[in-house]
């Protein structure tokens, strides 16, 4: 099976957020990237998982800058074959996902698997996107595949449940937990990634769909309110008539 | 004319009454589209929020979202409506940005306010811990709102419900089965919810989580290693790599609030911590705090809580 995997870099959570440019950029300064977590531990240990067992190919794709060359290094130490980079700034979800699908159409893969979001901008928009260009069925935020001939089995959380959906291949799936566990990269896959290969790709022309005027950070919270322990009907009294919320 | 996707195989919920007043504030009219079997008394409720007409295929009864696209898409161009507003939720999360490729329409997803006056929408980005304005830079726009991010407002509607019939394209994507699950009120949706950590030592310890949420009409979630060992389902896990929840009260006993915790719920109104730390983590974030054990509090306060209830109910 020929699985391609787009990667997208996140900051490291406990990164400071702020901005500069009077709040229209996001200041990089001091920022650790690290691959997108549902990238990284669930659609891409799960395609090694499904190339191990029934054999075929796994490409890494990431659509970034030169600066985002670590983060291919790290999830090619996890164990894809080879890399891709769309060498470009991904502006909007609709460009990036027309990045990825132009390279995908071109080397025609039969499972694409995507994070369900990235933690930075929480969209969950780039493998739909991906799916539709592609004219691929689309199954989001599944968190199991079985992979049998050229269908596949799949579970999603749904409100009230768990749903098992049938579908064939080529499609797009967008991974979440429960799909597989977390790899610890070891030495030998570290030195293995340095020699794999990385091709970089140009961008086809495109326009964003939508752009970020500027950011905020949330007003700080006012101070917590110590209340004792054995007073809890002071806490149901303030939640009601301080807070309001019951 | 405004177009509302809601998706109605669960039932109505609050989210779809929230993304209704939202399309009616934007200030036109506003019709509603679902598909699956829900009944007609129900849909026409739409109504009491502003909805003047709720189209229903009946066709499409589980979650297709190559189906719902292209009804969505069809019904749009039928009608030549520029905006779309979904409420954002699992079916959204998988079709509007389909449905935003196909018709080349800028998608803001997880909306927590209405366009400004320059068109301008907020959304949370980095875990919560920053908003970004948004611009939607085509004709077409479509809007995906977050749950519980603007109250309800009626506008009582004579809305009519009809069914449509619509030939779409094939269904590629196969239900095969359903596992019920139970759990009442769908965590994004509730605006009150008890929460716990490893604090609480073992699963045998929830049924004073469970008790207190039953008192309150509060969904029950959980820290990420809590339902990692299996302590709780999958479903309650909050955070960063969990579900992220903005409802009115947040009360969490036995968790640190680590900073991917806090991703998760730092959009509630007002949090409530009780840890036996004094120095967890959890307190700056809180509104409300209770240096003690849970043990101890939780029933306490549940005891408090029923006598409230019973007072105001
Ligand atoms: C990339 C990444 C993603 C993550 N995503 C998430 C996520 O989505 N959600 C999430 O929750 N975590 C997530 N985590 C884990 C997170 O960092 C914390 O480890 C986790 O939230 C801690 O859970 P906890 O607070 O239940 O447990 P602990 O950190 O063990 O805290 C237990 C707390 O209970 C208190 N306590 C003990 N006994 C009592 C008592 N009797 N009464 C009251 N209080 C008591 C203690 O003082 C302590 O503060 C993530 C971590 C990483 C690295
Ligand atoms: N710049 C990118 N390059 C490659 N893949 C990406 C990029 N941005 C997002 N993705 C993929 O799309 C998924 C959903 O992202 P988003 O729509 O931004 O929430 C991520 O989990 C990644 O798998």
């Amino acid at each position: 099976m020929k699985i391609l995997v787009c990667i997208s870099k996140s900051p490291d959570t406990t990164s400071k957020i702020s901005f500069s440019d009077q709040n229209t950029k996001f200041d990089e300064s001091g920022v650790q990237y690290i691959v997108n977590p549902y990238d990284e531990w669930y659609a891409l240990v799960r395609a090694l998982e499904i190339k191990e067992s029934v054999g075929g190919s796994v490409t890494i794709i990431t659509v970034g800058t030169q600066a985002d060359d670590p983060i291919i290094r790290k999830a090619l130490a996890i164990g894809a074959d080879n890399a891709v980079r769309v060498d470009a700034q991904p502006s909007d979800a609709f460009y990036t996902a027309k990045q990825l699908s132009e390279y995908a159409k071109e080397n025609a893969y039969d499972l694409i698997l995507l994070g369900k979001e990235t933690i930075n901008y929480n969209g969950s928009q780039v493998g739909g996107m991906m799916a539709q260009l592609l004219d691929m069925p689309f199954i989001s935020v599944a968190s199991k595949l079985e992979v049998n001939g050229d269908s596949l089995t799949l579970e999603s959380e749904v409100p009230g449940g768990i749903e098992v959906y049938e579908v064939l291949t080529p499609c797009v799936v967008s991974c979440a937990k429960g799909m597989a566990e977390q790899r610890i990269p070891n030495m030998r896959g570290i030195m293995a990634a340095r020699t794999k290969p990385l091709s970089v790709v140009s961008p086809v022309d495109c326009q964003n769909l939508t752009s970020v005027v500027s950011y905020e950070l949330p007003n700080e919270k006012s101070e917590c309110k110590m209340i004792d322990p054995d007073n809890m009907d002071q806490l149901v009294d303030l939640l009601h008539g301080e807070a309001k919320v019951i | 004319m405004i177009l509302v996707y809601i998706n109605t195989l669960n039932g109505i919920g609050k989210s779809s009454y929230e993304a209704v007043t939202y399309a009616k504030k934007m200030g036109d009219s506003v019709v509603v589209l679902t598909n699956g079997n829900e009944e007609e008394s129900n849909l026409s409720s739409l109504g009491d929020y502003g909805a003047e007409k709720v189209m229903i295929h009946r066709e499409i009864t589980s979650f297709e979202s190559g189906q719902i696209c292209d009804l969505i898409s069809k019904v749009a161009e039928q009608h030549g409506i520029n905006t779309i507003v979904f409420s954002h939720d699992h079916v959204s999360k998988a079709v509007a940005p389909m449905l935003s490729t196909r018709l080349s329409a800028g998608l803001v997803p997880g909306a927590i306010s209405l366009p400004d006056s320059n068109g301008h929408i907020d959304v949370n980005v980095f875990s919560g811990k920053a908003i970004a304005k948004v611009s939607i830079n085509s004709d077409k726009k479509i809007i995906s709102l977050l749950p519980n991010s603007i109250p309800l407002e009626k506008n009582e509607t004579t809305c009519v419900v009809e069914d449509l019939s619509l030939d779409l394209c094939e269904a590629k994507i196969k239900l095969l089965s359903k596992k019920e699950l139970e759990g009442d009120i769908p965590l994004p949706e509730a605006e009150l919810v008890v929460s716990a950590g490893r604090g609480l030592k073992g699963p045998e310890n929830w049924g004073m989580v469970e008790d207190l949420a039953k008192t309150m009409g509060a969904a029950t979630a959980c820290s990420r290693p809590v339902s990692d060992i299996g302590w709780r389902p999958h479903h309650e896990h909050v955070g960063q790599t969990g579900i992220a929840i903005r409802p009115n009260l947040y009360i969490a006993a036995g968790i640190s609030g680590a900073i991917q915790h806090l991703a998760g719920v730092n959009g509630s109104k007002v949090i409530v911590v009780i840890n036996t730390d004094p120095e967890a983590p959890f307190f700056k974030a809180a509104d409300y705090g209770i240096i003690g054990d849970a043990f101890e509090v939780l029933p306490k306060l549940n005891e408090s809580m029923k006598k409230f209830m019973a007072q105001n109910n």
